[in-house]
């Protein structure tokens, strides 16, 4: 008689790597191609004429679906860029939306205000969004845990509140910001160049997720991966993990940073509601709803929220939910209610977020083939 | 001189506030290890129940009696809310730290989207006695009896939570688990149905909060829990986490310094330096004012 | 012989992927006292946490233990305790915060004056000291009071993880004459460094070297044989026991990682 107790892992929840489970069939020949696939899907798109109803409005390359497919990437890249301290390090931060908020504010105050270039004001507000993620995380990652998750909460509700007052009337207070175009190149200005911005978010992702690829893949990443899993570990091997997760912590700021420069460039200016705790909060979801710990997970969890959130607005408004009776249809035109819900769920069933959707469907077609092994 | 005293005592209703919302996530934090984002929830629902009942409910009102009925409904809501998100949401996930963190994250989410769905995203008036909008003149500061209220209320909660944890057997048994939850069940207790009393317990004060700081600020809106919540946060780690009595010295300290320097520096600096004060006691004293290691 | 009141068959330990315990089997008679020793980290704290259903969550544990006929390692920890397990942790885990009176209280469960008046006769210091806040007590009347009161309720089998770690000689040998009197009534399953201690008061040995069980037997038999006792625990002399620096090795070990 053999009784198992408790055999789960703790916090937090990372699923297997995709490249550890094993990919029977056509399916597992085909996988590795799939990103590649994405992205050259990703780049034909702009070209495409085909409409889309229900999915998108416009057609593809309609100035309108293009923004937000643009939106879409570049929050794809900031959970990715997020997930480098959740997911594969195990930092639980609340306030990763200061270095976003850094990043969009830093750029368009510079262009704005200071009437810098682009080429000036965009990279100094990257490295001064990096350079504070360092001093901030210096100063936070004394503390571990809960505390570690108070403190950056805390320090980002400075962010909010500095840009919510105004002080020297630089954010524009509640009123937001809107960007300068004169300071800006001519291919990122106007309507019809909006294909240029989603250029730039797309080189924006693909930057971010070889950043993080290549950060994990290092020794350094496998040292993150330690602390995520069991700090003291580490600590044994004579490594301090407060080096290592400062490290992870201002890389994974800069580029939040970057992230906020592009956002800035692709909705033209800024307004105080990126700096809300709530930001972070949804970076949070997109992370777990994709896959902690993944490699494609993030992404897509950070691009199919973006996309829900805006698209949900219109899903709540259209006639098959406004012709609900008021108690559901209410809620349902509410996306973080949908998006909450969803998420609440995943975190009890889906525990390894999407990216764990594709083993389990493959184990699941597998038991469900007729004569396929039937071992155990 | 009528100037301090006047933002002495609005602080200390600023500090009410803070402390009724604050020690129910402290006594849930440190008993449960749950760090609640839902707490706002609790403050939310408490308030639209209070702003529905005195509309609604045969008995209630916004005024004398009517609106202690009204009052005690909201706070009944918020608590049966809490006790459901315990029993429904948190238990199946007992001792998943993260996972507890992300549902509750998920549920201020959807719930304040809910609130929002129901009653609509604007603030909406709240209903109120009389004597609530006026002022009472103390040492010549005209001072807002909404505030008063509120200090008279959380000075009785302070002193109906330390009567419950120091003569009661739950409160032995809560005042123990703070201190070394596993070692209360090595001595026979089922230490988890404390869990929901203790979120019985901080439903019950945030949706006081919610009831009371609507009638302090005249109104009602989906997004009033949230705001709140970062500073209680902030009055829980200074003051210990699983610790009263330091909720109530942090929250005395984080209403009056957000006051005055917001009075006498520029409108925002106050709560600026009061996340300095947390930044600085964490590096000082990790533990807080008093109560247990946030090392969870 | 009778049946034992516990038994533990094939008990693995894993915590965060380390195998602490692979495979230990021993049984703990009926009466008397049956003392768990090895050296430092070999698991006999975890072993004592694995009986009573303390093994922290990230950790899994495979096996059997039975009290009488009945399975343990489904049941949670206030049930087992509730069965008649009581479990006195190393490092004595008193309610600083609390009273004396206030941690005796947390214990009882059919808190009867006759279970008071037999706990105080055993510890008149828990009585005198009642209204002093625990975290003021000396190790030793932490000890007392960790043991006291478990002794509230009826059991069936004491676990007593190190209760002479950290203490005095004299008090050690309070805490010796106390555990003696109590295991007249109840057996106990004692993890004790002291070999003192254990010459006066186990009359089973286990011992446990690389996570399993290496010797079972008679103790005062192993405690004859000097090389056998050397090579099993490590340690330099059996009669001169108490080395200065030993109670401090013991607290700064990583005792079984958790």
């Amino acid at each position: 008689m053999t009784e198992v107790k408790s055999p789960e892992v703790s916090a937090p929840p990372a699923a297997v790597p995709d490249e550890l489970t094993e990919q029977p069939g056509r399916w597992g020949r085909l996988r590795p191609f799939l990103p590649l696939v994405a992205l050259v899907v990703a780049l034909i798109l702009p070209y495409s004429t085909l409409h889309l109803p229900g999915i998108f409005e416009g057609a593809l390359n309609s100035p309108g679906t293009l923004q937000l497919l643009a939106v879409c990437l570049v929050f794809g890249g900031l959970a990715a860029g997020y997930d480098l301290l959740f997911g594969r390090t195990g930092m639980l931060s609340f306030g990763h939306a200061l270095y976003f908020a850094a990043g969009v504010y830093g750029t368009d105050i510079l262009i704005t205000r200071a009437g810098l270039p682009l080429w000036q004001a965009a990279p100094l507000a990257i490295v001064g969004g990096t350079i504070l993620a360092g001093l901030l995380g210096a100063v936070a990652l004394r503390t571990v845990g809960i505390a570690f998750a108070m403190v950056t909460l805390a320090f980002a509700q400075v962010g909010a509140i500095l840009v919510a007052r105004d002080f020297g009337g630089l954010t524009g207070g509640e009123e937001g910001l809107p960007l300068d175009v004169a300071g800006l190149p001519d291919g990122l200005v106007g309507v019809t160049n909006t294909v240029n911005l989603y250029w730039l978010a797309l080189a924006y992702l693909v930057v971010v997720v070889f950043v993080v690829h290549r950060v994990s893949g290092s020794p350094t990443g496998r040292v993150l991966a330690g602390l995520r899993d069991d700090e003291r570990r580490i600590g044994v091997l004579g490594l301090d993990p407060y080096r290592f997760k400062l490290v992870a912590f201002t890389l994974a700021g800069g580029l939040a940073a970057a992230g906020g420069a592009v956002y800035c460039l692709i909705v033209g200016g800024a307004s105080p509601h990126i700096t809300s705790s709530e930001l972070t909060l949804s970076l949070l979801v997109m992370v777990v709803l994709g896959g902690p710990g993944t490699r494609w997970g993030p992404v897509l969890g950070g691009i199919l929220y973006m996309y829900l959130d805006h698209r949900l607005v219109s899903f709540g408004t259209s006639d098959a939910v406004n012709a609900l009776p008021a108690f559901l249809s209410r809620p349902l035109s509410q996306p973080l209610f949908v998006l909450g819900t969803v998420f609440i769920l995943a975190v009890y069933f889906f525990p390894g977020g999407l990216a764990s959707l594709a083993p389990r469907l493959a184990l699941l077609r597998d038991s469900l083939r007729p004569g396929s092994r039937q071992r155990g | 001189m009528d100037a301090i005293i006047l933002l002495t005592l609005t602080g200390l209703g600023l500090a009410a506030l803070y402390f009724l919302v604050a020690s129910g996530l402290s006594l849930v934090f440190g008993l449960a290890d749950v760090l609640n984002f839902a707490h706002g929830l609790f403050l939310g629902v408490g308030a639209y129940a209070t702003w529905w009942a005195a509309g609604n409910l045969p008995g209630a009102g916004p005024d004398g009696l009517g609106f202690v009925v009204a009052v005690a409904f909201g706070v009944a809501a918020g608590t049966l809310m809490a006790v459901l998100v315990e029993l429904v949401l948190i238990r199946p996930l007992y001792s998943r730290t993260i996972e507890q963190v992300l549902v509750t994250v998920g549920l201020s989410l959807a719930g304040v989207a809910l609130l929002q769905a129901t009653w609509g995203a604007d603030a909406r008036p709240f209903p109120r006695p009389a004597w609530t909008r006026e002022v009472t003149s103390i040492f010549g500061a005209q001072v807002p009896n909404g505030g008063l209220l509120l200090i008279v209320a959380a000075a009785l909660v302070l002193g109906a939570i330390l009567a419950f944890l120091r003569w009661t057997r739950y409160g032995l048994i809560i005042r123990a688990g703070v201190e070394n939850r596993e070692m209360v069940t090595a001595l026979g207790i089922d230490v988890r149905k404390a869990f929901t009393l203790v979120f019985a317990i901080g439903g019950a004060a945030a949706a006081l909060a919610g009831a009371l700081g609507s009638v302090y600020f005249g109104t009602v809106s989906p997004q009033q829990g949230g705001s709140l919540l970062i500073f209680a946060f902030i009055v829980v780690v200074i003051g210990g986490m699983g610790s009263v009595v330091g909720s109530a010295y942090a929250a005395v300290a984080v209403g009056l310094l957000q006051q005055f320097v917001n009075y006498y520096g520029t409108s925002g600096l106050g709560d600026i330096c009061v996340v300095a004060l947390l930044a600085v006691v964490l590096l000082l004293r990790p533990q807080g004012i008093a109560g247990k290691a946030v090392t969870a | 012989m009778s049946e034992p009141v516990l038994t533990v068959e094939d008990l693995s330990v894993r915590i965060a992927g380390l195998h602490i315990l692979q495979g230990v089997s021993f049984t703990v008679a009926p009466t008397g006292v049956t003392v768990l020793l090895g050296r430092n980290g070999v698991g006999k704290t975890t072993t004592l946490r694995a009986v009573v259903g303390l093994t922290p969550r990230s950790g899994e544990v495979r096996g059997t233990v039975r009290m009488g006929a009945r399975s343990l390692l489904s049941q949670r920890t206030h049930r087992l305790v509730r069965d008649g397990l009581g479990y006195v942790p190393e490092d004595r885990c008193v309610f600083a915060g609390l009273t004396v009176a206030e941690n005796l209280r947390l214990a009882e469960r059919r808190g009867t004056t006759a279970a008071y008046d037999r706990v105080f006769a055993l510890f008149p210091e828990l009585d005198r000291r009642s209204r002093q806040r625990a975290g003021s007590l000396s190790g030793g009347q932490q000890q007392m009071l960790a043991i006291g009161r478990v002794l509230l309720n009826d059991n069936r089998l004491l676990l007593v993880d190190e209760p002479t770690k950290g203490l005095a000689p004299k008090v050690v040998t309070e805490v010796a004459e106390v555990l003696e009197r109590v295991a007249e009534s109840v057996p106990v399953l004692l993890v004790e460094q002291n070999l003192a201690v254990v010459r006066r008061l186990a009359r089973d040995a286990v011992v446990l070297a690389a996570g399993r069980v290496a010797w079972a037997g008679d103790a005062q038999e192993l405690l004859l044989e000097t090389a056998l006792t050397r090579s099993l625990l490590g340690v330099g002399s059996v009669e001169g026991h108490q080395p200065a620096s030993q109670p401090a090795a013991a607290a700064s070990a990583p005792e079984d990682g958790n």
